[in-house]
């Protein structure tokens, strides 16, 4: 495995942020580390990282401990706070960090495929969080990393410069770098990921492919009126809630046709038009089961 | 996917310590603080004649002042910033190791100090100075200023939070020029405050440059205070400066 996490502990005080995580990362694939604020995502890659260091358990990045001299230029770091010297230029950031290497990227090339090329003679500390963030993408890649950690890569992007970090992570993989990232977005961890992690409370709740985690019992979504009467479905073993005003999800143990037929008759008699209808399960309802679904501070 | 190696440190470094030289060029405030008011010092004083404090006490003065400018107000403030922007940390994942961050900072403060060197002393002689000592001397205690003070800033900006560092190096410069034999002679102070000022590295440096550059001597007291706040400021640094704000 190239990234190998095993009972991994991490205490801030009294608490546990990471408490006996276990995680595998291989090469080729993309890794996604899902799971709510707080729930110990960053703690456990900034521990692979190297930028902190455990307090109980193994972790090994291509067999070496993180941080370690001989991994650095085999590493792609991105860490949380996308990091650059505030009054260097954006291209000249990139050039430095490519200068570390024997055998870098092309630098100008990146920043155009990044779309940074407009603001590459702009001061780090001039750039907006969304070019912060896509220099920081670019230097983690750069130096052509065979290990690339990526902690929340596309949040706060818009959606082109997320489409295109997406994009870029396929063709990491593709060469076949280990990816392993952080996101609490759903979508995120459905479009890309190989292996999905969800960690909640600083321990690995499930982990599988996204069709592992969903398979099993169903779900019909729908976009309503708020407020419809949930007591009112009167099907057995099937049980309607109303995550966010106006958002139903109805579960049961299977969904059939005539559960579909029940849901909508459901809401014809209170005179609501169930739209964006959707069957079957997806990683959010999985998610939510098993994290919960109190918000968190 | 073969990997990458990594550049020579050599190759590293030299990047490194351009770039440290170009962020400190682009730093205006930083010049103000470490070019045009020593410059502006020197001029004026000589001017106005204080006295005991003509053209030959003002040069080995301003000298220390500039050192202390770069190599603790100018330092401690700038990577007090880099520290706060998560650039330390962040390049703390690359090639780049803190061996070789350190030797280009130091490297850079080096190359800031020569041209703050001779920007002051063309226009110490352009003054009417005349230096009657040796250099070596002058460019150990040079060496040992620049040690004690890069600690003491360092110390600082690993510590301090980046609002805090701007505050107190700033703060630690007007008090280490009003007590550091800069502009005028310690004899001017109260007995007790001067007793103080003695053992702080701006009074040593000043008063050591003052010994070497006019008498050709060596003081053994400013040598000393210099390495006592060299090795404590460098070994306090080491030990708590994190590289993550």
């Amino acid at each position: 495995m190239t990234v190998r996490v095993r009972g991994l502990v991490k205490a801030y005080g009294s608490l546990r942020a990471v408490d006996g995580l276990d995680l595998d990362a291989a090469a080729g694939a993309v890794t996604a580390v899902l799971g709510p604020n707080g729930a110990g995502k960053t703690s456990t890659v900034e521990i692979c990282e190297g930028l902190r260091t455990a307090d109980g358990g193994e972790v090994a990045v291509l067999g070496l401990r993180p941080g370690s001299r001989a991994l650095r230029h085999r590493v792609g770091v991105m860490p949380q706070q996308p990091g650059g010297y505030p009054g260097a230029r954006c291209a000249e950031m990139l050039r430095l960090v490519a200068s570390y290497f024997a055998d870098p990227l092309d630098p100008a090339a990146l920043l155009d495929r990044l779309g940074l090329t407009e603001v590459a003679r702009t001061s780090f500390r001039r750039l907006s969080g969304g070019q912060r963030q896509r220099l920081s993408l670019a230097m983690a890649v750069v130096g052509r990393p065979e290990v690339v950690f990526l902690d929340e890569p596309t949040a706060g992007l818009d959606v082109q410069a997320r489409a295109e970090t997406w994009q870029l992570v396929r063709d990491l993989r593709a060469e076949g770098a280990c990816v392993l990232l952080t996101t609490h977005d759903m979508g995120e961890a459905t479009e890309l990921a190989d292996h999905v992690v969800v960690v909640d409370h600083g321990r690995v709740r499930a982990a599988g492919t996204v069709a592992e985690l969903t398979a099993g019992a169903g779900s019909v979504r729908f976009r309503s009126t708020p407020g419809l009467d949930t007591g009112r479905l009167a099907v057995a073993g099937a049980r309607v809630s109303e995550p966010e005003p106006g958002r139903y999800v109805v579960t049961a143990a299977t969904v059939s046709p005539a559960l579909v037929a029940d849901v909508t008759a459901w809401a014809a008699a209170q005179g609501a038009m169930p739209d964006d209808l959707q069957v079957g399960r997806d990683l959010e309802d999985v998610f939510l089961e098993l994290t919960g679904r109190d918000l968190r501070a | 996917m073969s990997g990458n190696a990594p550049a020579p440190a050599l190759t590293i470094l030299g990047r490194q310590t351009a770039m440290e030289l170009r962020l400190s060029l682009r730093r205006g405030e930083s010049l103000l603080l470490t070019l045009v008011i020593p410059l502006v010092l020197l001029a004026f004083f000589s001017a106005v004649k204080v006295d005991g404090a003509g053209v030959q006490f003002l040069v080995p003065g301003v000298l220390a002042l500039a050192v202390m400018s770069t190599a603790f107000t100018g330092q401690a403030i700038a990577t007090g910033f880099e520290r706060s922007y998560g650039v330390l940390a962040r390049l703390g994942t690359t090639p780049l190791t803190r061996p070789v961050l350190l030797t280009a900072k130091t490297l850079g403060v080096v190359a800031v100090e020569v041209v703050q060197a001779a920007l002051l002393v063309g226009l110490g002689y352009v003054l009417g100075w005349h230096p009657h000592g040796n250099p070596a001397p002058a460019l150990l205690l040079l060496v040992l200023g620049t040690a004690a003070f890069s600690g003491l800033g360092l110390l600082m900006a690993g510590t301090l939070r980046a609002e805090g560092t701007l505050a107190a190096a700033n703060g630690v410069y007007l008090v280490l020029l009003l007590l550091g034999g800069i502009v005028f002679p310690l004899t001017a102070l109260p007995h007790v405050v001067r007793s103080i000022a003695q053992q702080l590295p701006a009074a040593a440096l000043s008063h050591g440059l003052r010994a070497s550059l006019g008498q050709g001597s060596l003081p053994g007291h400013d040598v000393l205070v210099l390495a006592v706040w060299a090795v404590a400021g460098i070994a306090l640094a080491a030990r708590s400066f994190r590289w993550q704000a």
